[in-house]
């Protein structure tokens, strides 16, 4: 009887439904009410847009184990294909969008598996490098190719998820993450997780190794692309040198912030490293050297003695009870 | 047209040469604390700022000058692996990884806060005038380069092979623990390596910037990571190595910048390392090695 | 015919020959001792069986099936699982989820079952629960299964890669030193789970070990290996006694 409501809707679920159906409401009121002013209003969308690239870079370098630099460079291709497709059609506008969203971010997973073959040999330092290559002949090929206009890049795209439609973006936010989160929670999961604790291990119990790696970064491209289709018609213009090698830095950062194989964590520090610049105007120069010192920060303090201390201390044993929990909340 | 040919050879040598300095820097950090350090790059990128510093705001004389960068470089390369890099020296590869671009990424920001995007333009400190030999002009930087590498080349080798110091460093490269147990001090081993390295960088960005004569703080980004294609190519841990990958890459470069695509020249580059780590990982000189299992 | 035939196997690295002429044939639900002093070649015997080494020369059949030259994956889903002689867990995983793990090819479903949680979905994670825990319970491990897999004690981890190995649902399973560092009473216990699991799972054996009692006290057969080659042979008993081993473990 316990295992028949187990399998209609666990617990936990319930509960991510109701806290995601009240986030909504709770925005609704507050952007209906004028609480929440044009300016923070138009920053939804790009907390969105961020929430899904570091989700989705968190299950390579977080749950695979891998470190990839070249995440922007997947974000360019599917907001390129993206606006491509929205010029060049003349359908119903959601009809467009949904198109661009498949196709955007079915074309970066397809580069995704392309970048995942070196994957198959390499790993750590090595891959990470291949990762940042990549991402910088993307960027070559887009500011030579003739159909994205070069180094000018593509203007006037339509503007279909700009603040107003923040609704749309919300809900494909949601089922980005839930997506995510649900692979990371089967057996396609554990093998990957399994993937980064030891790989040898892996193999030994039957997994293909080769073939989960590949898998991982597939899926991890496709949601980079389906941020990039969100993005090019947030902002409505695009040039190859936004998705360089520091976007992808600024997406790491969002990951290690949040922590490495944390999806609630990311989510948090997507929020939190969107709106920060907003609300520190005036110090934009400082936010990269920030970055880095977060960057920094967090490293040196994961692997100190203080944070040891911490652990094993019982007061603080809660605030770090999650690293005895599974991964993957 | 064979004279254009020849050209674009000298060329790509000297390139090559300062990719070669760089890609000793990662080289033997590699071998030694078996980490890319990604903030080397930068180090050249200071190297440059301390040189205009020098010489144009502190109306060093060249010497001096020359001098002042390479110690600065030196000592921020060492600064930056006792902060950043020694307490993670038994962390994961991954947490290390993530440091140096934390620390590369420091390193960029940080001279943006202070010397601003805008390009600075920079009068070259080396004036030598060029030579033209059978209808080819090789130029005085040219000349230069390819001098200073080669002299830096030999007297590292030197260093590593005979003296007490360089036989230590080849100790921990093959085994820091084993090191240790015999009394190599791995802590001072590996800081040495740090201050050779970065002392090449500066040398690496001394000749850059007297070449392109222009300075902005991401300019160690992208010859770093070229350097450092040019050490996997060579095979990582090699010093011949990185020499030969360094000179390899330089040409490749030249080459295809001048008979294939201005924009694609940097595509090409990395497609070498993508084909490099796919058909031999080990690059042209490096060892294979497994894991135990 | 014997469950795994193994004729002549061999592997060189550079110059070494690190194994050279082994076969060996281990009967269904046998129990198979690999002995020999350090160095001999024995891990490396056991990596050429599971694939991480592939062999220079030789053959590998289990069950009638040519493992020679498979990838170590093809050859655990072919019947072959083993432990580590340093413990290879994944130390961030619980102990429940390391043995669900290796359920990955016994209890399946698609990805997009995992993403829209399809009741195929609930139904197989459900299955992969009951057999992990019965698995996790032979080995006393049950009541931790929720632990961290790296906050166990030592003992346990050596416990724990066995459970894991037996999930595969192998026909044959290779324990490397499953007894290193453990104390005469685990080590009796240790005994006493490796013979239920041979007669419960119906499982064959092949381990190494330098703890003399275990082998003598559950290995039927042994072979002794030294600097790569067989040099003897049999009954545990008759073996030990065999001049050549003596002479290969304490020297002329």
């Amino acid at each position: 009887m316990e295992n028949l409501k187990k399998t209609f809707i666990s617990k936990k679920a319930l509960g991510n439904l109701v806290f995601i159906v009240l986030t909504y409401v709770v925005l609704n009121l507050l952007i209906s009410n004028g609480i929440l002013n044009r300016q923070y209003t138009s920053l939804l969308v790009p907390i969105a847009i961020n929430i899904i690239l570091a989700v989705s870079l968190n299950l390579i370098t977080g749950f695979l184990g891998e470190l990839s630099l070249g995440h922007a460079g997947f974000m360019s291709i599917g907001a390129y294909v993206g606006a491509l497709i929205t010029l060049h059609m003349n359908a119903p506008a959601p009809l467009e969008l949904f198109i661009a969203i498949i196709v955007g971010g079915i074309v970066a997973g397809i580069f995704g598996f392309i970048i995942g073959m070196p994957v198959l040999r390499l790993n750590g330092d090595y891959l990470a490098i291949v990762t940042l290559g990549f991402g910088e002949i993307i960027k070559s090929i887009l500011i030579s190719l003739k159909i994205t206009n070069g180094a000018k890049g593509l203007q006037k795209i339509p503007l279909y998820t700009n603040y107003k439609s923040y609704t749309i973006v919300f809900i494909i936010m949601v089922i980005s993450v839930l997506a995510i989160t649900n692979i990371v929670n089967s057996r396609h999961g554990r093998a990957i997780c399994s993937i980064r604790d030891n790989s040898i291990a892996t193999e030994s119990i039957g997994i293909n190794v080769s073939r989960y790696k590949v898998m991982a970064f597939v899926i991890s491209a496709f949601f980079a692309g389906v941020a990039g289709v969100l993005y090019a018609h947030n902002v409505g213009i695009l040039k190859p040198t936004t998705f360089d090698y520091n976007k992808s830095i600024e997406i790491l950062v969002i990951v290690v912030l949040g922590g490495m194989g944390s999806i609630r964590g990311s989510i948090i520090a997507a929020i939190i490293l969107t709106a920060l610049p907003e609300l520190l105007r005036g110090a934009d120069d400082f936010r990269m050297l920030l970055y880095a010192v977060v960057l920094i920060i967090i490293m040196l303090f994961n692997h100190s003695k203080i944070k040891q201390g911490l652990v094993n201390n019982n007061t603080f044993k809660k605030l770090f009870r999650k690293s005895d929990e599974k991964v993957g909340e | 047209m064979i004279n254009n040919i020849l050209e674009q050879l000298i060329n790509g040598l000297r390139t090559g040469s300062i990719y070669a300095l760089i890609a000793l820097g990662y080289t033997m950090v590699y071998g030694i604390a078996k980490m890319i350090n990604f903030a080397h790059g930068d180090i050249i990128m200071v190297g440059a700022y301390a040189l205009y510093v020098a010489v144009a705001l502190l109306h060093l004389p060249v010497v001096p000058a020359l001098i002042f960068t390479c110690v600065i470089c030196a000592v921020l390369g060492v600064i930056i692996e006792k902060i950043a890099y020694k307490p993670l020296r038994n962390a994961p590869r991954l947490a290390v990884l993530i440091t140096a671009i934390g620390v590369s990424y420091f390193l960029q920001s940080a001279s943006l806060l202070i010397f601003k995007a805008t390009p600075i333009p920079f009068q070259s400190v080396i004036n030598v005038n060029s030579i033209t030999l059978g209808g080819v002009t090789i130029s005085g930087i040219t000349i230069v380069t390819l001098i200073v590498t080669t002299v830096s080349m030999i007297a590292l080798t030197l260093f590593i092979n005979k003296t007490k110091a360089g036989s230590a460093m080849r100790a921990v490269s093959e085994d820091m623990g084993a090191a240790q147990l015999v009394g190599i001090n791995v802590n001072r081993t590996i800081t040495m390596t740090f201050a050779i390295g970065s002392f090449l960088a500066a040398v690496a960005g001394i000749l850059y910037i007297c070449q392109y004569q222009s300075l902005k703080p991401t300019m160690g980004a992208l010859p770093g990571i070229k350097a450092f294609v040019a050490a996997v190519l060579g095979g990582i841990g090699s010093v011949p190595g990185a020499m030969i990958g360094g000179i390899i890459l330089g040409i490749i470069e030249s080459v295809s910048k001048a008979f294939i695509s201005t924009e694609l020249s940097d595509a090409i580059v990395f497609s070498v390392l993508v084909i490099v780590l796919l058909v031999k990982p080990s690059g042209i000189l490096g060892k294979k090695k497994n894991e135990k299992v | 015919m014997a469950l795994l035939e193994v004729n002549n196997l061999g592997i060189s690295f550079g110059g070494l020959r690190a194994v050279d002429g082994f076969s060996i044939s281990i009967e269904k639900g046998q129990l198979y001792g690999l002995i020999g002093p350090n160095g001999a070649g024995k891990t490396t015997v056991f990596n050429l069986l599971t694939g991480v080494y592939s062999p220079t020369d030789g053959s590998i059949v289990l069950d009638g099936v040519n493992l020679t030259g498979k990838s170590a994956n093809e050859i655990c889903r072919c019947g072959i699982a083993r432990t580590f002689q340093n413990i290879r867990l994944f130390d961030n995983l619980s102990v429940l989820d390391n043995v669900k793990t290796a359920l990955h090819n016994q209890v399946k479903y698609s990805l997009f079952s995992s993403i829209v949680r399809t009741p195929s979905y609930f139904r197989a994670e459900r299955e992969m629960d009951k057999k992990a825990m019965e698995i996790l319970k032979v080995f006393g491990l049950d009541r931790i299964s929720h632990y961290r897999a790296s906050n166990l004690p030592y003992g346990m981890q050596r416990k724990l890669e066995i459970a894991r190995a037996l999930a595969t649902n192998p026909k044959l399973i290779l324990l490397d030193e499953p007894a290193a560092g453990m104390n005469p009473t685990e080590t009796q216990e240790l005994m006493d789970m490796i013979r239920f699991i041979r007669d419960n799972f119906g499982v064959s054996v092949l381990l190494i070990e330098h703890d003399m009692n275990l082998v003598l006290g559950i290995c039927e057969e042994v072979k002794v290996l030294e600097y790569g080659r067989i040099i003897a042979g049999g009954n545990p008993y008759d073996v030990v006694n065999d001049p050549k081993v003596i002479t290969a473990y304490l020297g002329e």
